[in-house]
């Protein structure tokens, strides 16, 4: 009879663990997988196939469908969550690398890194509704949290693109240091921030006048300033710190958001690219390119608590609860 | 002169109409800034070599250029820049003079593929004193070094920064026991020398070392030629190859008496640029070109590309146009260029070369970058390839 009811609970225990452990998801760039790591366990769970080079990543706001950037299949897919199943794939214009979701939910604005161009698709009607002329190789997408402002930078023109969603036209644009990779707004649109993998900063704007108010350096101690070269960057609870990956300097910098220096590095996997934290931002998941591997940072602490061996070249992350 | 044309792109016409649609809305909106950049090509005689399976391209370098020309452009119509490229083909027995003195009377940017006597003519020109001339297709050491030109930057590598990532890999694969075979072209012996410098530099010796004056057809006997040929060298690690003009080396592969690895000018090349590079965003550049000039990108192509984004960079974040505010950006500390090879790339400030990784590769696949981990230098790893500060004998710009 004990020994039934302890086995008992054991399931009940692990049934539990895995209803509730929320998920990262993870795109290997050269595997055309997606790997899923339960924030629990910190171990790979399941793993789905994609089309071809998969890379930006992101959730519906419901979490009901997760678009995939397929690059080498010049789509956007949209897979079930639940089942790994691929439902449709919208029409994305070519080489689409990274995107962001508009938060009417519907729009995606999408990166078309090979045709210097942005594509505007409607998520409901999968549709492009707009194009939009940008610098070559467009890469980093943020839009601004009151949907008003979309940004795209672009990699050998090294600006940052700014356009009016309403209009789907550009009203803004701005030189930053070589290489533009990511853009993020922050403290409620009133910052945007764009990280240069060449120019090894981040360039801090003032949202409502587009001029620059910042910029980010780094130094890490026995690496050449050449291979230290931001790329994705994150930011934790109330946009305090942001964590910012630096590529083939295999390390992770902390940046204080008010006064833009550098308080931490951290070291972490080969050539990490991309991140996403858990729910509570506890924890961080960073993609290390060149190992293949995801290093979990303990957010308070600033330490690299694991390596987890996922598919060739991981290069987006994205949140997934799971105990809505 | 009727080889002086005008190369108008469709997207030209594009651009005049994107600028107008966006002029009354963009915040950023410079006066406009308009850069001619010539491309000058000087045919030079080819010699004959014992198999024709790679034709240089007609457009060698000059698809290169192209490529970069719309880069600049897509970038400048944010900015109210635009660039216009001017092309001069000279063919053998032209005046080479005369074409680079036309071009000189309407832009002083010259983007030059010519030998090395034609570039250093071109650069004494009295017309060429106020004038920017990129080499973009010699690899000769004298253009550095005591023959440099102070009106002259180099995007092409030396023989010496390709012979130096070569001896970087033979160090750091301890392939120390080594031989050579050079043929009789001026180039081949450039390049040989340019190796023993290097092996010597990184504390190499050659073991053995042989001419190749075969006039036979190698197509039909090089099973039988070459592996009496490589017999006498004994045991060895490495067999380098210096072939520039690619007229024996192809026939040589897995033709050798001893079953060792071939490199330089055939097997394992060192290379600016090579079709097999994707790291560093470099599929883009790559699938840009490819879509543009329908066939890949070379070392060359690379040089003029890199040649007319300098141009590009250094007005983009000058918003200037004369040679004198372009040349001293373009040698400061300020000017770096993304040029898809993982690090950025700035001009040597001692002899205007552009300082750049070095691919080693093979066919089909890149084999290495160099500098090599572990190849240190006091202030720029990059520095460790081709001629330092202290080996430079040229003075003219510092």
């Amino acid at each position: 009879m004990i020994r039934f009811a302890t086995a008992t609970s054991i399931a009940a225990t692990l049934v539990t663990s895995v209803a509730y452990a929320d998920e990262i998801w993870v795109t290997n760039e050269k595997d055309d997988t997606i790997s899923v790591i339960s924030t629990e366990t910190l171990e790979v769970i399941k793993t789905y196939d994609t089309g071809e080079r998969p890379r930006g990543i992101i959730f519906s706001k419901d979490y009901s469908r997760v678009y995939i950037c397929a690059s080498d299949s010049n789509a956007v897919q949209v897979m079930d969550p639940e089942t790994g199943k691929i439902l449709n794939e919208l029409p994305s214009g070519d080489d689409p690398e990274q995107f962001v979701l508009h938060p009417n939910d519907r729009h995606l604005y999408i990166a078309n890194e090979d045709d210097a161009i942005t594509t505007v698709v409607d998520t409901e009607s999968r549709k492009v509704i707009a194009q939009i002329d940008v610098g070559v190789e467009p890469e980093g997408m943020a839009v601004s949290p009151d949907g008003k402002i979309a940004i795209t930078t672009s990699e050998t023109t090294n600006m940052a693109h700014w356009i009016d969603t309403e209009t789907q036209e550009l009203f803004a644009n701005t030189l930053v240091d070589s290489r533009p990779r990511h853009a993020e707004f922050v403290k409620d649109g009133a910052e945007m921030w764009v990280s240069s993998e060449i120019g090894g900063t981040i360039t801090v704007f003032d949202s409502a006048s587009q001029s620059e108010q910042a910029k980010i350096e780094f130094e890490v101690q026995g690496v050449h300033p050449d291979r230290v070269q931001p790329v994705g960057f994150e930011f934790t609870a109330g946009d305090t710190h942001a964590f910012v990956a630096l590529g083939p300097s295999n390390h992770v910098a902390v940046v204080n958001a008010e006064t833009y220096e550098v308080e931490d590095y951290i070291l972490v996997g080969r050539r990490v690219w991309h991140m996403a934290f858990n729910a509570d931002r506890s924890l961080l998941f960073t993609t290390n390119g060149v190992s293949g591997d995801v290093t979990v940072i303990d957010v308070a602490s600033r330490k690299a608590l694991k390596s987890i061996k996922v598919g060739r070249f991981p290069w987006g992350a994205a949140f997934r609860p799971t105990n809505s | 002169m009727d080889t002086l044309l005008r190369m108008t792109f469709l997207s030209f016409l594009r651009l005049i109409a994107l600028t107008g649609l966006m002029s009354g809305s963009a915040t950023v909106l410079w006066a406009e800034t308009r850069l001619v950049v010539g491309y000058l090509q000087v045919e030079q005689p080819l010699p004959p070599t014992l198999s024709n399976l790679d034709p240089v391209p007609v457009d060698n370098g000059l698809a290169g250029a192209s490529t970069g020309l719309k880069d600049n452009q897509t970038t400048g119509k944010f900015l109210g820049q635009s660039y216009e490229l001017l092309i001069a083909q000279v063919m053998i027995g032209d005046d080479a003079l005369e074409a680079a003195r036309e071009m000189l009377a309407v832009t002083p940017y010259l983007v030059v593929d010519a030998s090395a006597d034609d570039l250093r003519a071109i650069a004494d020109l009295p017309e060429a004193a106020e004038a920017l001339v990129f080499n973009t297709s010699v690899g000769d050491l004298s253009l550095r070094d005591d023959e440099c030109r102070a009106n002259m930057l180099h995007t092409i590598t030396s023989d010496m920064m390709r012979t130096d990532a070569l001896a970087q890999l033979l160090v750091k694969k301890r392939w120390d026991d080594l031989v050579m075979i050079t043929g009789s072209h001026p180039a081949d012996k450039s390049y040989a020398e340019a190796m023993r410098r290097s092996l010597n530099k990184f504390g190499l010796a050659l073991q053995g070392e042989k001419e190749w004056l075969f006039d036979a057809d190698m197509r039909r006997n090089a099973a039988q030629e070459v592996p009496l040929f490589t017999q006498d060298f004994g045991d060895y690690d490495a067999l380098i190859l210096a072939d520039e003009v690619h007229d024996f080396g192809r026939y040589v592969l897995y033709n050798t008496w001893q079953a060792r690895p071939v490199v330089g000018s055939e097997g394992l090349r060192a290379l600016g640029w090579s079709a097999v590079i994707e790291q560093w965003g470099a599929a883009q550049l790559q699938s840009r070109f490819e879509e543009q000039s329908g066939r890949k990108m070379n070392a060359q192509d690379y040089a003029a590309w890199a040649a007319v984004r300098t141009l590009g960079e250094a007005v983009t974040r000058t918003n200037a146009d004369d040679v004198n505010t372009l040349r001293s950006y373009i040698l400061s500390d300020e000017f770096e260029l993304a040029g898809f090879k993982g690090r950025p790339l700035t001009y040597r400030p001692w002899n205007g070369q552009l300082r750049q990784p070095v691919a080693l590769a093979h066919p089909r696949a890149l084999v290495a970058q160099a500098p090599l981990e572990g190849f240190l230098h006091q202030t720029n790893e990059l520095d460790s390839l081709g001629l330092d500060r202290p080996e430079s004998n040229c003075e003219v710009f510092e």
